[in-house]
């Protein structure tokens, strides 16, 4: 068997693709963190919290409805980002005028809420949610076995992340937004309403976390606390891609969780501190992030 | 003449009160108290006094607190030397941390505080010298300049004394020239970097000390509860100490050690009744100083004062 650093291929390949996995979840959330702060300037701390939701609202409607997980995939985005327009509408609106700082603040208030209600209902430890027949098993290369499931997720959030991408840089919506992003108070002179567009924009990042959550939901335990230490990740890609570009959030994302399933392999202590020593090294040689445009 | 006798009477009368207290009080739950008071006055060197948001100083605090620890019972340094190198630890770590975040302001200084900050749980969860998910347990108090400090009342005293010269640096640091210059850079920092100051050592200078006396808090924490454990390092410690520093009110002196006394002894009195929902209601508080009164309890309180005197209030920061 071929051997690389000392390192069979096969736990090689195989970590790497359990790091694309996570990769995607990383692109998913930092792609809807992007989109938010692109027009609303507020670092939503919530997003981890809103992840754990959409986890739960596929547990919960197949437990209570019947509903499986691809019934799940359609209807919980729409679900969780209904939530997010509430959410912007009774409280984020009443405070746009104020420093960024207290948008950070407020939802880090509605995180530790969400997640303390969840853990009070459900305890720590949260339930567990099946991989769908259809997607159980295992595809044979022939020279190595790749779970079905994993390769779904990542094809399903690279994805997203290009529609994404393509709706705001191609379309005539995007151009909206991305003028309304540039200059609020002209766009909405052109007769376009910006404070409809800023709501809609949270609800759309906050759907996206919805979506991330039901897709982790057969991965990772659906638990109360799952978004919590996730989100803190997720911040660190930001800082390293940089909040200039959507596409930079979706390959910074992906390369990280590749980078952290290799760390896994070659320095198991490691793994859980090189995103952050990665996010040190770049504020050093790039202080703007890789994708960044410098301020 | 007449402002300068109000600034001794009041916290004279603070202390008197504080070193009566322990007759009412559980001398453990006033050194939470004072430990906590002392952090959000730390924090609120940054945030009030600087404008600069930190989401990681648990990392500080934590970090020093797993240091004493880890010297007081592995070692068998004596508390005065195991305070003191927790404190150089967290200065040390607040050089590192501060070199890297102050390159980025507002909302990216957060982000990168918390992320490095959160580098430093993970370690304290790994390291071997950490004791993983237990952290550092039965930690000894030992003897201080003859004083047994496994003795509640004797530490209470101790930890005044250690918590009150802290906050009196403080207090020092904001009227000096030093805090006058922070205050500048906090309300116009392209001017006061044009009248020639070197705004990002000033930041970094302001950072480390409120690095150290939040490592100072944590290290009293481990004598205290003779105990240092991964709560202390956890983001939520951080955002805990931001509630305390917004709830009492930003840039004022009494604010965090109001917010920090109200919160402590929320938390206290709420850990036997509602149990996890003590976080719901964290966040709920939280959720309503920033809607209602972003000022804090002191900044509405004195702005209810001076509208009633027809002064007009400066803007939200």
């Amino acid at each position: 068997m071929t051997d690389i650093f000392g390192v069979p291929l096969l736990a090689l390949l195989g970590q790497m693709l359990l790091g694309l996995v996570n990769g995607s979840f990383y692109a998913l959330l930092s792609l809807g963190l992007a989109v938010i702060f692109g027009l609303l300037n507020v670092i939503n701390f919530a997003h981890g919290a809103f992840y754990m939701m959409g986890a739960f609202a596929a547990w919960g409607l197949l437990t209570l409805t019947g509903i499986g997980y691809f019934g799940a995939l359609v209807l919980v985005p729409p679900l969780i980002g209904g939530v997010g327009l509430i959410v912007d509408r009774l409280l984020l609106k009443r405070i746009a005028h104020l420093d960024p700082l207290y948008g950070l603040l407020l939802t880090f208030g509605l995180a530790l809420i969400l997640e303390g209600g969840f853990r009070y209902q459900f305890g720590v430890s949260g339930e567990s949610y099946d991989v769908p027949e259809s997607l159980q098993g295992a595809l044979d290369l022939g020279f190595m076995v790749i779970p079905k499931y994993r390769l779904w997720v990542i094809a399903v959030s690279t994805l997203v992340c290009l529609v994404t991408w393509f709706v705001i840089e191609k379309t005539r919506l995007g151009s909206y937004l991305r003028a309304a992003t540039e200059n609020p108070t002209l766009t909405q002179a052109f007769g376009i309403n910006v404070p409809l567009m800023v709501s809609l924009t949270y609800g759309f990042g906050v759907a996206l976390a919805g979506l991330a959550g039901v897709m982790a939901a057969p991965i990772f335990q659906v638990a109360p606390l799952m978004g919590s230490n996730l989100i803190i990740v997720v911040f660190a890609v930001v800082v390293i891609g940089g909040m200039g570009s959507i596409l930079g959030s979706v390959v910074t994302g992906l390369s990280l969780g590749l980078i952290e399933g290799l760390t896994k392999v070659y320095w198991p202590e490691a793994s859980s501190t090189v995103v952050f020593l990665l996010m040190a090294l770049v504020l050093v040689l790039r202080p703007a992030g890789l994708f960044g445009r410098q301020t | 003449m007449k402002a300068r006798r109000r600034n001794i009477v009041l916290p004279g009368l603070g202390l008197i009160l504080l070193l009566a207290a322990p007759a009412v009080f559980y001398p453990v739950l006033l050194m939470k108290l004072l430990c906590f008071a002392l952090f959000a006055s730390a924090f609120n060197l940054m945030l009030g006094y600087t404008g600069l948001l930190s989401f990681g100083h648990a990392a500080f605090f934590g970090g020093a607190a797993y240091v004493t620890g880890y010297l007081l019972q592995s070692q068998g340094f004596g508390p005065l030397l195991g305070i003191a190198c927790g404190v150089l630890f967290a200065c040390a770590l607040g050089a590192l941390v501060g070199l890297l975040a102050i390159r980025r302001q507002g909302i990216y200084f957060a982000m990168i505080t918390l992320a490095l900050a959160q580098m430093v749980y993970f370690l304290c969860l790994e390291l071997p010298q950490t004791g993983g998910e237990d952290g550092l347990q039965g930690v000894p108090r030992g003897n201080l300049l003859g004083l047994n400090l496994s003795d509640d009342l004797t530490l209470y005293y101790v930890v005044l004394v250690f918590s009150s010269a802290g906050i009196l640096l403080i207090w020092r640091t904001i009227h000096s020239p030093f805090g006058r210059i922070l205050l500048a850079i906090r309300e116009n920092e392209p001017r006061a970097l044009s009248l020639g100051y070197d705004v990002v050592r000033y930041k970094w200078l302001a950072f480390v000390l409120s690095a150290g006396l939040s490592g100072l808090a944590g290290a009293l924490k481990t004598l205290v509860f003779k105990f240092a454990t991964l709560t202390d390092t956890h983001w939520h410690q951080s955002g805990e100490v931001v509630l305390m520093t917004i709830l009492g009110g930003i840039g004022t002196l009494t604010g965090p050690l109001l917010g920090a006394a109200t919160l402590v002894t929320l938390e206290d009195q709420l850990a036997d009744k509602v149990g996890s929902l003590v976080t719901v209601i964290l966040g709920a508080i939280f959720v309503m100083c920033v809607l209602v009164f972003p000022r804090g309890i002191v900044g509405a309180a004195t702005g209810f004062t001076e509208r009633l005197l027809g002064k007009s209030q400066p803007p939200l920061p």
